[in-house]
């Protein structure tokens, strides 16, 4: 059993997008340490609502790093101090007795605050109806080896599709770049034969899409493939780049 | 034009003037190199340069790629700052795998500019711009005497600093640089990005030490002589 930890929680409180927003201070007392961080924060809620007080608004779902749904900028990192781990991974042994925990949502011109904790992610939609797909039915699921494809190649898609689209690398970019993200969606299809028919196109439209909506231009910190919580990797930006230069210059 | 419209556009500008930018820092490390072997030499390399018709393209080119660089970086920072939002983080941790250099290029760059504006007064104002205008007489010594100049710039201990905190800006500024230009072009993936970093490090360091041999060798020289 972890032992039982006390902390002061400072959340961010913003009424609208609007709105000006500020920090609440909570006492939090006697958690278990395996409690996850999400259920810490319905701790709060609890003892809010029993108070009578508005609760905290936060993003969740699956609550097993697959959905890519919380969005948690914890101590100055999004999805909190674990490596690889998004915010519901986390566990509340990873903080000490007497903490200050700091909470506030992504900040991003491209994600506005819909309230508290929760930002609108819409963007990320967008610039994956703007080509993140292939255009033609593929049918069902091809037989084994039917198209052969190498190893590598399929780890290297693989990897890049594990990107949950949950924003961490725009919230950790000092740019509000979506760089990480638009290269992961290129390359997952980028790399496989049914995708390659129209990478030109896909890495034209989802990028000037990123422009449009007004994130950032990447600067190569790296600060994205850091806070990943999939761990993607900044070759994907590469491939990205590599794709898009090799277009343009083809038109 | 995709090279001004678009993000990875944009960056390509950066890339390539940047690297345009160290292979000019190359060839001026080389040179000057040569004034630690012979005075003479060098002051050879000053007339052939000069305000000669090929120099005078060769500047304008450089002169364009400086402006194109600096006015890039302060157009994408600034649309950096707006897409970063209004609110900034209460608290912000700097990843491990994060170079200080690659969050700080505007900084290090403004640096780079300040201890350029030196030089400028330094040397070039003296030296080519002097023949420019046909003025000879814009310094203590002859348009083409480069050596006599850097006898009595780094004779003096302040511009010695200044000149090695410039030098040290360069290097943070190139670190990045080197590989963050080849990974915006696309030629980079998990090996080369390694490979890139090493080569980088290793290119940015031989430079800068090699600008930096001749203002510390200069200025020891001038302590021996007993000259400031």
């Amino acid at each position: 059993m972890d032992k039982n930890i006390s902390f002061t929680l400072k959340v961010w409180r913003q009424k609208g997008p609007k709105e000006k927003g500020h920090f609440d201070t909570f006492q939090m007392k006697d958690i278990p340490g395996d409690t996850s961080f999400l259920e810490m924060m319905d701790i709060l809620n609890e003892q809010l609502i029993n108070e009578g007080k508005e609760p905290v608004v936060f993003d969740h779902d699956c609550r097993e790093g697959i959905c890519g749904m919380c969005s948690m900028y914890i101590n100055g990192h999004p999805h909190g101090p674990a490596t690889g781990a998004t915010t519901c991974q986390i566990y509340m042994r990873r903080f000490k007795d007497g903490d200050t925990i700091t909470v506030e949502p992504w900040r991003s011109a491209g994600f506005p605050v819909i309230r508290d904790l929760m930002v609108d992610r819409g963007a990320y939609d967008k610039i994956m109806q703007a080509g993140g797909y292939v255009s033609i039915n593929t049918g069902g699921i091809p037989d084994a080896n039917a198209i052969p494809i190498a190893k590598p190649v399929a780890d290297e898609a693989m990897d890049a599709a594990a990107c949950i689209g949950c924003g961490a690398c725009v919230a950790a970019c000092k740019n509000g770049s979506a760089m990480l993200f638009v290269s992961a969606k290129v390359s997952q299809l980028a790399l496989l034969p049914q995708g390659k028919v129209e990478a030109a196109r896909r890495a034209k439209a989802m990028l000037s899409k990123m422009d449009e909506l007004g994130f950032g231009n990447c600067t190569n910190t790296r600060a994205c493939e850091a806070e990943c919580p999939k761990l993607v990797s900044i070759s994907n930006i590469a491939r990205l780049n590599r794709e898009f230069i090799a277009a343009k210059l083809k038109d | 034009m995709w090279l001004s419209n678009s993000s990875i556009g944009r960056k390509v500008v950066m890339s390539v003037t940047g690297i345009a930018l160290v292979l000019f820092l190359t060839f001026h490390m080389a040179m000057n190199l040569v004034a630690l072997f012979s005075e003479d030499a060098y002051n050879m390399i000053c007339e052939f340069l000069g305000a000669n018709w090929y120099a005078l393209v060769a500047t304008a080119g450089l002169a364009a790629l400086f402006v194109i660089h600096i006015i890039y970086a302060f157009w994408l920072t600034m649309q950096n700052r707006a897409a970063r939002g209004s609110e900034r983080y209460a608290v912000n941790v700097k990843p491990k795998t994060v170079e200080w250099a690659s969050q700080n290029m505007l900084v290090l760059g403004i640096v780079v500019i300040a201890g350029l504006a030196l030089h400028f007064a330094n040397f070039w104002y003296k030296m080519q711009f002097a023949e420019i205008i046909g003025v000879h007489d814009l310094g203590a010594f002859g348009p083409t005497d480069g050596a006599a100049y850097i006898r009595e710039t780094f004779g003096c201990p302040v511009f010695t600093v200044l000149y090695l905190i410039w030098l040290a800006a360069l290097w943070f500024h190139l670190t990045h640089g080197f590989w963050s230009a080849l990974q915006t072009l696309g030629w980079s993936n998990k090996v080369w990005f390694e490979r890139w970093k090493t080569i980088g490090n290793i290119y940015s360091t031989v430079v800068v030490l090699g600008f930096a041999a001749v203002v510390v060798i200069f200025f020891v020289k001038s302590l021996a002589c007993g000259a400031c």
